[in-house]
């Protein structure tokens, strides 16, 4: 056929299995031909057959700026990858709602909050705030959900009084700007919190953010983890069929 | 001038009346109180620098002691010249005494009022001839080296350690960067004191602290005297210190503030009593040095919608100009903010953004502007955020902005590494370049979608503010009608800090910098 084999799968360029592929790196020397030189090497040793340099650039402090191109050498079987997900159905805003009516029949609460140092609310106000994000409203809109935004930088402390003040059926947390993975403490500094006041196994808890998948916050002991591209409904959906199993 | 918006400016007029109203109104609050970091700032002010054996700054151990001993009401200033006609000793010496327990201020035998302003005025001079001379030597560096063309290309840099910022900062300003800030370590802004010393470790950003400030400052002066342009340094005057931050950025001549009067309130549910107090005698520091400060409207575009919500955008610039010019801060120094927020989206996205801009720009004439970049929808596609940061670029030399905070490809992915940044400066100076009179040359169609657009950004501005100029600030806040969001008169942190000024309160450098050169 066109020569695709799964279990070989090699990154395309303009013709299958070219293995074409493109990289940006500074190097922290200065830019002349053994610098380049220098670059060509690196790719070869991460498997890079015929490097070329097609921008070297001074970034003004002796280091330089590498664009470069070159034919990945190694291939991945495509077949044998398993991803874990989120195994429940995604549902929009109104099944949702309808879901909450039939099975729970009471309103369900949520509540939220941008932990720990991270002061970036982008993520949870995408997900809870009236207006929602990209045309798919927040939780707060939904009927039937009881959504409590903490805003930014909440210590993980007030996040769980809130919770048990409000009665909450669900916790869930945005990571946004974590530098030096700093998410990782904080994230499990909740659940300990949570396990610390036995209300662990009463509450469904979730963590979002860019550098959260499902299977680190599986390892981190919450119920489910949304990358980037989640929306209200996706989270909303999770929540409510996780409750009703319960 | 004439306005290439066809603005009526009858309404402009109405607008900055009703700002104004509201703002006089709220300085009358703020000139009946004090907080605990409008006194930590005095003390700083009076030469007190330092920290104890357990690492608290000597202004923290100062104003806890006043604070203690039931004196804040009075001020610093009153506490402190009292102990030194007392004493016979200085700030400095009375400060380290406070903290090894021997001296308690508040149960000094209180002397003559004479005596203590005549001791403390001669003390804040010093400071202030210093702060002064900062200014006069910026403005000489800028005559005799010289500085880059608005817009300023704005970078920050944000490693967590001073040391690699320097490194980060020179090598920007070696590519073409106007002003260099230094990311704050998240959640310092929380902190009800000033970190101490050279820091190497933060998270997201660097600790603001006077020896960070000097560190950049030294690093900026000798890159800006090799590339033969000034280097601005800025930092964030905003949070819990807010007047105490503006304090050492006089001191050691930062060039560029973050300075909102609501932005604490809104996005860090800092009191409102307290940040309104503060903002106050932060901003006569920063009129008084020479520094542009930075209004934060750009954030309520990252919560609110930036099509339905510009005009709380532009009713907040308003509100900005007629406080900052409150404390003495004039319009060449006002780095209102605004951003280019709207989803990629939207049909002719581009014109409303442009027109927006160009309304900010014939609104506040002299205002340096500070326009922010495309966050919000920032993908983590880095090749399609190059090009949203282009389209920026030409909003904002179409419309002569003032400080242009450069996009990064990588917005949403991480804190700029250096090859981000040296490809957005490339970015900005060759759209910059190429468009240079681009503006100059062009006019809009009378009634089109740019003018109309501009027109009702500003009429609901001018409504928004006629409402606040009834309810006040206050109210306003409380019912979220700025960036959705809603904070109570006594919620969030710092309220146990403001207290109302006793008969005996004198702030000396009130009276020497507003307003003065």
């Amino acid at each position: 056929m066109n020569g695709l084999d799964l279990t070989r799968v090699k990154p395309y360029g303009d013709t299958m299995n070219d293995g074409m592929m493109q990289f940006s790196f500074t190097l922290p020397i200065p830019c002349n031909e053994e610098s380049k030189e220098a670059a060509k090497q690196l790719l070869i040793k991460m498997g890079i057959e015929e490097p070329q340099v097609v921008s070297a650039q001074d970034l003004g402090v002796g280091y330089t700026f590498f664009i470069m191109y070159g034919k990945c050498a190694h291939t991945i079987d495509y077949t044998q990858i398993e991803v874990p997900k989120v195994d429940s159905d995604v549902m929009d805003k109104y099944q949702v709602e309808a879901f909450i009516e039939e099975h729970i029949k009471r309103d369900v609460v949520i509540v939220g909050a941008c932990t720990g140092t991270d002061a970036h609310t982008v993520g949870i106000d995408a997900i809870m705030n009236m207006k929602g994000y990209d045309g798919h409203y927040g939780l707060e809109r939904y009927h039937g959900i009881k959504a409590y935004n903490l805003g930014a930088q909440v210590p993980n402390e007030d996040l769980v009084a809130k919770a048990i003040e409000l009665g909450a059926d669900a916790i869930i947390v945005s990571q946004i700007v974590t530098q030096k993975d700093v998410h990782i403490p904080n994230m499990t500094e909740l659940i300990e919190l949570l396990e610390s006041e036995g209300i662990r196994e009463k509450i469904i808890v979730c963590a979002g953010g860019p550098r959260i998948s499902y299977e680190l916050a599986k390892e981190l002991g919450y119920d489910a983890g949304f990358g980037t591209g989640t929306y209200a409904e996706d989270v909303a959906s999770f929540i409510v069929q996780a409750l009703a199993k319960k | 001038m004439t306005s290439k918006l066809n603005l009526d400016f009858s309404i402009v007029e109405k607008a900055r009346h009703s700002a104004r109203v509201i703002a006089e109104d709220t300085q009358t609050f703020i000139d009946r109180h004090t907080t605990v970091a409008v006194e930590r700032t005095v003390v700083r002010l009076l030469g007190v620098d330092g920290i104890d054996e357990i690492e608290r700054p000597l202004p923290n151990v100062v104003v806890d002691n006043i604070k203690k001993g039931g004196g804040l009401a009075e001020g610093a200033a009153f506490w402190m010249g009292n102990a030194m006609v007392h004493l016979g000793k200085g700030a400095q010496e009375i400060a380290e005494g406070i903290s090894r327990n021997e001296i308690d201020l508040t149960t000094l035998p209180v002397q003559a009022s004479e005596k203590i302003e005549a001791i403390i005025e001669a003390e804040a001079e010093k400071t202030v001839a210093r702060i002064k001379a900062n200014r006069e030597q910026r403005e000489h560096f800028i005559r005799t080296v010289g500085e880059g063309p608005k817009p300023y290309l704005y970078v920050i840099v944000a490693t967590g350690n001073i040391y690699e910022d320097v490194l980060q900062a020179q090598a920007a300003a070696r590519q073409g960067a106007d002003i260099i800030a230094v990311i704050r370590t998240t959640a310092q802004s929380l902190l009800d004191y000033v970190p101490y010393g050279a820091t190497t470790e933060g998270f997201g950003g660097t600790y603001a602290t006077q020896e960070n400030f000097r560190i950049m400052r030294t690093a900026l002066d000798e890159v800006g005297t090799e590339v033969g342009r000034y280097i601005r340094l800025c930092n964030y005057c905003s949070g819990l210190c807010m007047p105490e931050i503006a304090a050492m950025g006089a001191i050691e001549r930062l060039d560029v503030m973050l300075n909102d009067a609501l932005y604490g309130i809104l996005f860090r549910d800092i009191n409102m009593q307290r940040t309104l107090v503060d903002q106050y005698f932060s901003r006569i520091i920063n009129g008084f040095a020479g520094i542009i400060i930075n209004t934060g409207e750009d954030n309520y575009l990252t919560t609110s919608d930036a099509i339905e919500e510009a005009h709380t955008v532009l009713a907040s610039q308003f509100i900005n100009e007629q406080f900052a010019l409150l404390a003495g801060l004039p319009e060449e120094q006002m780095g209102l903010g605004h951003a280019f927020e709207m989803s990629p989206d939207i049909e002719d996205g581009f014109l409303l953004e442009l027109s927006q801009a160009q309304m900010t720009r014939e609104i506040f004439p002299k205002a340096p502007l500070k326009y922010m970049p495309p966050t919000k929808f920032m993908t983590g596609n880095i090749f399609k955020g190059h090009l949203q940061d282009a389209l920026f670029n030409v909003v904002s030399i179409m419309t002569n902005q003032g400080l242009q905070l450069l996009g990064m490809p990588t917005e949403a992915i991480h804190t700029p590494l250096l090859q981000d940044r040296a490809l957005s400066i490339e970015n900005a100076k060759y759209i910059f370049n190429n468009l240079r009179h681009f503006g100059d040359e062009i006019e809009f169609k009378k009634d089109g979608m740019i003018q109309m657009r501009a027109q009702s950004v500003l009429k609901e501005a001018a409504d928004l503010l006629g409402e606040i100029e009834h309810i006040g600030i206050m109210a306003t806040i409380e019912q979220g009608k700025f960036a959705d969001v809603t904070r109570k008169m006594d919620g969030g942190k710092g309220l146990d800090g403001v207290t109302q000024k006793g008969s005996r309160y004198f702030n000396p450098f009130i009276s020497m910098m507003l307003g003065g050169k």
